[in-house]
């Protein structure tokens, strides 16, 4: 049989994996931020149905993948999830699709819109060709980090620098006692007294007050990057605190770019090991040109955890003794 | 003074049971609800001040907490 015609701009942006059965693939889908109407939802049940194996699979990042789908079925697949606007989303060395939290949309502890901003970077940055390798972006809501971003290549996670309105407390002591990190005390006058150090930014404080005495002075994210996982897993590193939300693409564009620069002739290679060869100063200093106001004096490379593998080493140890 | 006592009632069955309590005093007269320590105490002041009443105090008292607030519309 001759191969049915097929547009191969569809799978030049990648999105389709090639499985082990002989023609069949995964297509993946783009959910920014793990969010989707209930139409697209039912619409890629309809497609799954008809083309694919009957059932779909979560990715990790949050995308919904169809399996079993025969290349010969691409165009049609690409057109019916069309008419939900439902696109398929990228693979190889680009920029992916967005993750992100629910956000301060519904959930109590979301300081920041996660939503928005994984939205918004979908549709500015999404497929970029690095050159080089994957680049992961996500957005958390809070300092409880439910989506993991110093394990993304730029990892945003939602932040408020908390104040007092000493007239509006009652001397309560629930922000005293609300505070995990040590930065909330009650004083002898019977007002709380922060000690900023301390401070994770997580806004407890200003939720508990049933005054509200504590109020929101500043709101943005704290910016960690350079992290990744698999074989070698990378923690990302602070580089910036309370980043307004409007300057989270311009922030990762610029990274963005230092990196497609830095990696140049690298090959295959993550943007936290090129962090780790190029140092941070580096990176620092090309942020500082445009973010300088919310950039850190200086910080700490991506860091390295120990898989404990290969085991070769401890082995000659173990014969040695 | 009308005291509510709602320790050994836990989220949001507490908060719900305040409002009920609520509806039946008069708008500007004070109440005080008996409040457990942990989730209680930081769930239900901060809900009652969304629904709109006025907090007065909130003190800590052999182990629960006194919350006394006026009521609103
Ligand atoms: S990171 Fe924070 S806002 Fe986001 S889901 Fe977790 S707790 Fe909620
Ligand atoms: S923001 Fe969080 S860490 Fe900082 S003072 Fe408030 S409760 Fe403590
Ligand atoms: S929770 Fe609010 S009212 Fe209570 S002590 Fe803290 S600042 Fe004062």
């Amino acid at each position: 049989m001759a191969n049915p015609k097929i547009d191969l701009k569809n799978l030049k942006a990648g999105g389709f994996i090639k499985e082990r059965g002989k023609d069949l693939f995964t297509v993946r889908l783009r959910v920014p931020g793990g969010r989707l109407s209930v139409d697209r939802l039912a619409k890629i049940a309809q497609v799954a149905q008809k083309y694919g194996k009957g059932y779909v699979h979560l990715s990790v990042r949050q995308s919904i993948e169809l399996i079993n789908i025969h290349f010969a079925d691409f165009d049609t697949v690409v057109a019916e999830l069309g008419e939900e606007q439902q696109k398929v989303a990228s693979c190889g060395a680009r920029v992916r699709v967005p993750t992100a939290c629910g956000g301060c949309e519904y959930n109590p502890n979301g300081l920041v819109d996660t939503q928005k901003a994984a939205l918004e970077v979908d549709a500015k940055l999404f497929g970029t060709a690095t050159g080089h390798h994957k680049f992961k972006v996500c957005f958390a809501g809070c300092p409880f980090d439910c989506p993991k971003s110093a394990i993304n290549d730029v990892g945003f996670q939602g932040a408020i620098w908390p104040k007092l309105d000493a007239g509006a407390c009652i001397g309560c002591g629930l922000c005293a006692k609300s505070c995990t990190e040590g930065a909330l005390a009650m004083g002898e006058d019977g007002n709380p007294v922060f000690t900023g150090e301390n401070c994770i930014y997580c806004g407890d404080c200003v939720k508990v007050c049933p005054t509200s005495a504590w109020e929101v002075e500043k709101r943005g994210y704290s910016v960690r990057i350079g992290g990744k996982w698999g074989r070698r897993p990378l923690v990302g590193t602070l580089y910036a605190t309370f980043l307004p939300e409007e300057k989270a693409v311009d922030f990762i564009a610029a990274v963005l770019a230092w990196y497609q620069e830095k990696a140049e002739g690298a090959g295959r290679v993550r943007l936290g090991d090129i962090i780790m060869r190029e140092g941070t100063a580096s990176l620092l200093e090309r942020l500082r040109q445009d973010f300088a106001e919310y950039l850190l004096e200086e910080t700490i490379p991506p860091q390295v955890i120990d898989t404990q593998l290969p085991l070769r080493a401890q082995e000659e140890k173990t014969c040695k003794r | 003074m009308q005291t509510v006592d709602l320790r050994g009632v836990t989220c949001p069955t507490n908060f719900v049971k305040a409002k009920l309590e609520l509806e039946e005093v008069e708008v500007g007269a004070t109440v005080e609800f008996l409040l457990d320590d942990g989730e209680p105490v930081k769930n239900v002041p901060r809900s009652l001040k969304a629904d709109g009443h006025k907090l007065l105090g909130l003190k800590e008292t052999n182990g629960y907490y006194v919350l006394t607030l006026e009521k609103a519309e």
